[in-house]
């Protein structure tokens, strides 16, 4: 495999394209998205274009014939609509949302070599082909009125002006296949042009690189376009060379200053040039393509080191300042330049969850097709940020639950009509952070659960034992049962078992948790909560008893010792503390985890209020607190199990192991009796689902 | 993970010399619980260290005894003598925790004492017989007489059930001690 890959380069450049490719599409989908909503602007319009131009540009460089033939005739409608020749009616942005989910998979097909029908998306083709008849038509009759209009204009607004262009290439750049021939030829055709060339960097024959640049230009334009037409020239190759534009005259001053201004010093010119053009957005984008094993690796050592460097710090408080004071203040900066790599490193690995929820709307767009429904998916958030291996996991779970709530939720559109609704249903996807975690909602307005058939078909099955009333939610939240999962129970439209037990296993494998909320009738909303980050959290470290926990930071409200006189019991559900005029739940970790000699009165302990999902804000009662620290979270899952009430371990500055709590589940550990009468049916579901999968 | 031969190597190697070590024979590391001599496979053994105290798991079973960060990782410790039911392990310094891979995990087990290495040809390996024991057979793989001694040799797999790969150690547990 490495072997190849090196004996042929364009392979790389062809995986390169693909990866660029799937980048694009995203653009594009987005975009587009935006445009069919109508809050597309201008430079929507232009993303767009230059998604599919570049997608065509690399495509004809590879020889991906039916590609380019595609994405020509795809440039072309939007150019139209960038020249306002077509306008953006809602036909028309329909056709190019399938436009670009056709285009996905010739790419996709082209990155898979397969080959795709002959008349692949030709009915798409062929309405694109239409709406430029058409636009081209419409133009052919405005331009014979006013034929000279444009030029006209140019004059009118810039008259003839002459720049100075530096451009010189990145040596990478003939690489992209990027010809500079061309933007000569394209700046030509703007006005009168003289070329300089500048050969300097050209090294001796023997080591010369053929596919490097090496040469650089200077070129006089005289022109009546504006500078932004100069830029956009470049569009294309601006990431890779160093350019510089400037009005002639009134930057003659600075040219003699520095006649042989080379690349780099021309750069903040360029930016100050680019600045009066405010069409064009010359940002080149600042990033670099890494290795996610890379990123990794380098997440792992500083997680050893914040454990190395709190070992320290432990260490380091034993010692007598006046002593070693150079010592303490080196642990000291230690702490702190740890701290900020650490968040340096996790910040490289935040990603907004976009690039999964932009793949949604295709989800629903096809399904919704084969179903005959009419479903609109509306989204929000998709700017939150979060952990690049949680959003990678994220797609599958989304995707189920996307499906689930169209096949199963929405109904089609004369029972909608029938049932009072609107035509078109509606899926909300959103994403937002909520007390330290990332909260994904995917709602419908569809039909809901009907809990009557979930409650019958859980007691045939034997999941509910005959004499236990579950509460509504918890009928509801039945469908995550693995047994649930083969049939069509709750709604009966065929179609295959939509797994729901799969997507909480998903969604457990990454620390999250998953709840439905149903009303019938009116619909369905799945709430996940995942962990902002699976590597670090910062953390107060608790005693109870002989124990030592750790409860994550961003879960906590307050701690306080209460006074006697603000617990009160209430019948059949515990302790309640009084604090400030609302009455809060209490949880005793000592008996929800069954830990002895630990202080059984909140009033000597501590309480510490967290915010939970499901049950609002609970105190939590606690011996002391230790201290704040910043742990990192090490799997209890790989060698034991996953533990009710704990999301993880960590290891201490003493070597010592310490669990990491999960507040939002104490409340269910404490006192839902009736829960966990339930509960052993459930777990040995699972397990013996789990095991055949890996008998599988 | 390698394993750490050198504690493993100093282990009885007196007895090692008088065992000739066949091209067909099974090396077995052998422990006590009580006055019970039991074996297990040397090649999942990772390594041996002294009882350290552990971190407790709520609400899990009496025979997990918590656990201990192996240089880095987090390793459970089970408790051999309250696994096969025949009472709690009240640990001291003195006991030891064999560190075995138990298909894709890492646990400890809590033993008594390590005492020996043995090599044993697998036809000398004698079934258990049904006597109504308080351990459930599947756990034991067999019975060897080495010497005046019978060791009884222990499953790994049978003991967490990875036969079927990972798999939930608490339900499985739970189940075992209530029958």
């Amino acid at each position: 495999m490495m072997s190849e890959g090196e004996a042929y380069p364009l392979e790389q450049f062809r995986k390169t394209y693909f990866e660029e490719c799937a980048e694009l599409l995203d653009v594009l989908q987005a975009n587009l998205e935006l445009l069919a909503a109508g809050a597309g602007s201008e430079e929507t319009l232009h993303a767009i274009f230059r998604a599919v131009h570049s997608i065509k540009g690399g495509a004809g460089a590879f020889g991906f014939s039916s590609l380019v033939a595609f994405s020509h005739v795809f440039e072309s409608l939007l150019d139209a609509l960038r020249e306002q020749k077509v306008d953006a009616t809602p036909d028309v942005t329909q056709l190019l949302l399938r436009a670009s989910d056709a285009l996905a998979d010739i790419v996709n097909a082209a990155r898979s070599e397969r080959a795709l029908p002959i008349d692949f998306a030709s009915d798409i083709l062929t309405g694109m082909e239409e709406a430029l008849a058409g636009a081209s038509g419409a133009t052919a009759a405005a331009s014979a009125t006013s034929g000279i209009e444009p030029v006209a204009a140019h004059a009118a607004v810039k008259g003839e002006r002459s720049y100075r262009v530096v451009f010189t290439p990145h040596t990478e750049m003939l690489q992209k296949a990027n010809e500079p021939l061309l933007l000569v030829r394209q700046l030509r055709k703007l006005g009168g042009l003289t070329v300089d060339v500048d050969m300097s960097r050209l090294p001796a024959f023997e080591v010369l690189e053929p596919e490097a640049a090496y040469l650089s230009w200077t070129f006089v334009l005289e022109t009546g376009a504006p500078q932004s037409a100069i830029h956009e020239v470049f569009e294309f190759v601006e990431d890779d060379c160093d350019l510089l534009i400037e009005p002639l005259q009134q930057a003659a001053e600075a040219v003699s200053a520095a006649p042989t201004a080379n690349a780099t010093e021309a750069a903040p010119a360029v930016a100050a040039a680019a600045e009066p053009s405010a069409t064009v957005a010359p940002t080149p984008s600042q990033s670099i393509r890494v290795d996610v094993d890379k990123v990794d690796r380098l997440v792992n050592l500083v997680g050893e080191l914040v454990i190395t460097q709190a070992m320290l710090t432990e260490q380091g408080s034993l010692l007598p300042v006046d002593q070693y004071p150079a010592m303490i203040q080196g642990i000291e900066a230690l702490a702190q330049s740890a701290r900020e790599l650490q968040e340096s490193v996790m910040a490289i690995r935040a990603q907004p969850v976009k690039s999964v929820f932009a793949r949604m709307p295709r989800v629903v767009r096809d399904l919704a097709a084969t179903l005959g429904k009419e479903v609109k998916i509306v989204t929000s958030g998709e700017m939150t940020e979060i952990d690049k291996t949680v959003i990678e996991q994220l797609n599958d779970p989304l995707t189920h639950m996307i499906r689930n709530a169209l096949d199963h939720g929405i109904e089609s559109p004369d029972d909608r009509v029938a049932a009072g609704k609107p035509r078109q249903g509606t899926i909300h996807l959103s994403a937002a952070q909520r007390s330290g975690r990332i909260v994904i909602e995917v709602s419908d307005d569809g039909r809901g659960l009907n809990r009557e058939k979930v409650l019958a078909k859980a007691r045939d099955r034997g999941l509910v034992a005959p004499g236990v009333n579950p509460s509504e939610e918890e009928i509801d939240n039945l469908i995550f049962l693995p047994a649930f999962s083969t049939a069509d129970v709750v709604s009966n439209i065929s179609g295959r078992g939509v797994g729901m037990d799969v997507v909480k296993r998903n969604v457990q494998a990454l620390g999250g948790r998953i709840s439905v909320q149903s009303r019938f009738g009116a619909g369905s909303r799945f709430t996940m909560s995942l962990p902002l980050t699976l590597a670090v959290v910062d953390g107060m470290v608790v005693s109870v008893g002989k124990e030592t926990f750790i409860v994550p930071l961003t879960a906590i409200i307050e701690s306080l010792r209460p006074q006697p006189a603000d617990i009160n019991p209430v019948v059949g559900r515990g302790d309640v503390l009084a604090l400030r005029g609302e009455y809060l739940p209490l949880t005793y970790l000592h008996s929800s985890f069954a830990i002895e000699s630990a202080v059984t009165d909140p009033c000597q302990g501590i309480v510490i209020i967290v915010q939970t999902e499901g049950a609002g804000r609970i105190g939590v009662v606690v011996d002391e607190l230790l201290g704040q620290q910043q742990v990192v979270v090490k799997s209890l899952e790989a060698n034991y199990d996953a533990v009710d009430g704990i999301s993880g371990a960590t290891i201490l500055g003493n070597g010592r192991v310490a669990l990491i709590l999960d507040v939002a589940r104490l409340r269910e550990i404490g006192d839902k009796p009736g829960m966990r009468m339930t509960k052993p049916a459930r777990e040995t579901t699972s397990e013996v689902r789990e095991d055949m999968n890996h008998a599988a | 993970m390698q394993p750490e031969n050198q504690s493993v190597g100093t282990l009885g190697q007196g007895n090692l010399d008088g065992v000739s070590v066949g091209e067909h024979t099974q090396q077995f590391i052998t422990f006590t619980l009580g006055n019970e001599e039991y074996g297990i496979d040397i090649m999942v053994v990772r390594e041996i260290k002294g009882w350290t105290d552990t971190t407790m798991i709520p609400n899990a079973p009496a025979h997990v005894r918590g656990v201990i960060n192996l240089r880095g990782v987090i390793v459970p410790i089970f408790d051999l003598r309250a696994r096969f039911g025949v009472g709690l392990t009240v640990p001291t310094s003195m006991h030891v925790v064999i560190i075995v891979a138990a298909g894709s995990r890492t646990v400890g087990l809590l033993v008594d004492t390590v005492s020996d290495i043995i090599s044993v040809d697998p036809k000398a390996i004698r079934p258990v017989p049904e006597m109504g024991l308080p351990t459930e057979d599947q756990y034991l793989e067999g019975l060897v007489a080495i010497e005046e001694r019978m060791v009884t040799l222990v499953s790994l797999a049978g003991l967490f059930g990875m036969a079927t790969a990972k798999r939930s150690f608490a339900p499985d547990m739970a189940t075992t001690k209530a029958a």
